[in-house]
């Protein structure tokens, strides 16, 4: 069988990829692409440890679920806020969005 | 042998496979993935009939012939159309995006496809039993969507990327709907497994329990399809041809056959939900005559589907949308939670819990009709305070 | 190697090299088909441990929803940024430090821990949909949770059209 530190190395390497993209990535949506490869490895993680540690709870999976649906709300207003700022500002660039720094 | 003969190829296969010297794990993964690649051949190559049997049924509804030049009565007219498919050029636009636009087809082929993996066809006939059966089905049709958006966007052509925007914007919505009736049948099986709701039915169909829920369904998915009446993904005369103008030969063939296999599909997805699958009169014995069963369901919602689109006219974009979301989405989270409802009481207080059902439905349709009615006098009656002549459909905010 | 192991290599290699080119790719629809390929590869990785009706929501949410409206969202917003210059910014050799580091550190930690290295799974449970069905509707399980989930699923929806609004004519600025 799948040892269970395969599962998290695996979710480990997509996370870091995730983080990557998050701070490297000028593009705002290309940021929330990276948010949404950081959800996944944590689901990976959720996940293998329910089926691997306590498969009796329900636990893993259930969280999995609240990740999925706070995935959803993120990418929905995310992508709403991005569409608004470029219609006003026609950029989607994230240092380009610097109303409110001083 | 005769009885089940799906059963006896089997095992002789394992026993062939075991006599070579595998082992029974590697002898049952390679017989799956046989059984997956004959699977998608025969279905494949059954859409030649398919097409041919739809321009026939349609020549006939238009009081013409259809094809009847190649073979008897035309049957290998498709044949014939497939081997000029095949000897002509796959054009790649300039600009277009090689790799996406050759990947599209693919996709949106694979995504009707797939939903045969889960569809039992006859006892212990099935790819693979999912325990998720229904939600399954719900995820493959949203590959078939990326495809199409993939098409639109890589063929560099503005028609294409309107088309694809349309037919997103159509696919995504009739999900909701399509979605929430699917429930219906999980609900009234208590399983979402494809196998456990043709269990379920072995006493009655579900059509009889859930005749909204079957009816919303047909109509979702015939949009889903994206063939007449809600065809505007490759409405000709409004943007030429829709997200697929730029492909040519077998590129666009797979469009094609793609969709001529969904109304297909289609068909055995409504049959095995809501029609018994192969269930009839000595289906359990014979498991050869449960798949006659099933196909003939089968073709049976097939050929509705193909009478509606020779029958109704394309609908306009914002009445499409509009049908969706005022009148499919209401309609469908209503029936659920009426099901669910109903179905729970009649459970509890030991009532006939399929005559219960059916008149919950029919409560249901008098007050959709009712309601229905009501809407069109009130849309009639502001028409004419507004001094517009009377229409009955609902006219868009801001018509120009 | 057992076909499992096998499947699980294949899949874990297409989701990390496909996460791979999510970011580093230039042209930001094919970096959103990366993500696509990476969902699925987790997906699958779902399959493997047992948690089919994940695997498929996965599917459902992440590729039917999110990947499109990600898809949608560069789409609209093209035209703000060619494809063609430098897609990250000027410290990207220091993001790229900090995730090799935290690989890095997480790699240590798995390793060095020996209940990870733990191969053999607990048997595998019976009917976990059901249970899985039950747990988020018992009060005893997750049902605050699930609701809460719930209740920010419909803020996010209303959020959104409200934020996505074409600004109209009462408020400033009416570009259309």
């Amino acid at each position: 069988m799948i040892p269970l530190s395969w599962y998290l190395a695996l979710a480990g390497g997509l996370f870091c990829l995730g983080v990557y993209g998050v701070l490297a990535r000028r593009n705002a949506v290309a940021i929330l692409m990276g948010i949404e490869l950081m959800l996944n490895a944590v689901n990976i993680n959720l996940v293998a440890f329910w089926r691997y540690v306590t498969p009796a709870q329900i636990a893993g999976q259930a969280f999995a679920i609240m990740v999925f649906a706070v995935a959803a709300s993120e990418a929905a207003v995310g992508l709403a806020l991005i569409i608004s700022v470029y219609r006003r500002r026609t950029t989607v660039v994230a240092e380009e969005i610097d109303l409110l720094k001083w | 042998m005769i009885a089940d003969p799906f059963a006896w190829v089997y095992a002789q296969l394992t026993r062939l496979l075991l006599s070579l010297g595998m082992t029974a794990v590697w002898a049952q993964t390679t017989l799956r993935f046989v059984g997956a690649a004959v699977l998608a051949t025969v279905l494949l190559v059954s859409t030649f009939f398919l097409i041919w049997g739809e321009r026939k049924l349609l020549a006939r509804f238009q009081d013409r012939l259809g094809p009847n030049r190649v073979g008897p009565w035309g049957v290998f007219q498709t044949v014939a159309d497939f081997v000029k498919l095949i000897g002509k050029e796959i054009i790649i636009p300039t600009h277009a995006d090689k790799v996406v636009y050759l990947l599209a087809p693919l996709l949106v082929v694979l995504s009707v496809v797939g939903i045969w993996a889960v569809i039992p066809m006859a006892p212990g006939v099935v790819g693979t039993d999912l325990e998720v059966g229904v939600l399954y089905i719900v995820a493959i049709g949203a590959i078939g969507t990326l495809g199409i958006m993939m098409a639109g966007w890589s063929s560099n052509n503005k028609y294409a990327l309107i088309g694809a925007f349309r037919s997103v914007a159509q696919l995504v919505s009739y999900e909701v709907p399509m979605v929430l009736v699917l429930l219906v049948p999980v609900i009234l099986a208590s399983s979402m497994s494809l196998v456990g709701i043709v269990d379920a039915q072995a006493g009655m169909w579900f059509i009889v329990m859930a005749p909204v829920a079957a009816l919303v369904f047909l109509v979702t998915s015939i949009a889903e399809n994206g063939r007449a009446p809600f065809d505007l993904l490759e409405a000709e005369s409004e943007i030429v041809a829709g997200f697929n103008i730029e492909y040519s030969a077998l590129a666009f063939g797979m469009f094609f056959v793609a969709e001529f296999l969904h109304s297909f599909t289609i068909g055995a997805v409504v049959a095995t939900l809501f029609l018994g699958g192969w269930r009839g009169p000595g289906a359990e014995a014979y498991p050869l005559l449960g798949f006659v069963y099933f196909l003939l369901k089968t073709l049976a919602i097939w050929f509705l589907i193909v009478w509606i689109r020779a029958t109704l006219p394309r609908v306009r974009i914002d009445q499409m949308l509009g049908f969706n979301w005022k009148f499919l989405t209401p309609v469908a989270l209503g029936i659920l939670m009426l099901t669910a409802l109903v179905d729970k009481m009649s459970a509890a207080a030991g009532w006939n819990r399929a005559l219960v059902l059916i008149l919950a439905n029919a409560a249901a349709v008098t007050v959709i009709l009712l309601s229905v009615r009501a809407y069109a006098r009130f849309q009639r009656r502001t028409d004419q305070a507004k001094g517009l002549p009377a229409a009955v459909e609902a006219r868009p905010a801001a018509a120009h | 190697m057992e076909p499992l192991k096998l499947i699980f290599l294949l899949a874990g290699a297409v989701t990390l090299l496909s996460a791979l080119m999510v970011v580093t790719t230039r042209k930001l629809v094919h970096a959103a088909l990366w993500l696509v390929l990476t969902l699925a590869g987790v997906s699958v990785l779902f399959v493997l441990l047992n948690a089919a009706f994940l695997a498929i929501v996965q599917v459902v949410i992440y590729i039917g929803a999110i990947a499109i409206l990600i898809i949608f969202a560069v789409m609209l917003t093209r035209g703000s940024m060619d494809d063609t210059g430098p897609q990250t910014n000027r410290r990207w050799w220091l993001a790229g430090l900090i995730a090799v580091g935290l690989f890095a550190g997480i790699l240590l930690l798995v390793v060095s821990e020996p209940a990870a290295s733990a191969g053999v799974p607990a048997e595998a449970p019976g009917d976990s949909l059901r249970q899985l069905g039950l747990a988020l509707v018992s009060v005893d399980g997750y049902v605050l949770p699930f609701e809460l989930a719930s209740v920010l699923l419909l803020a996010a929806l209303i959020g959104a059209i409200f934020v996505a609004r074409p600004p109209d004519a009462a408020s400033e600025g009416g570009e259309e």
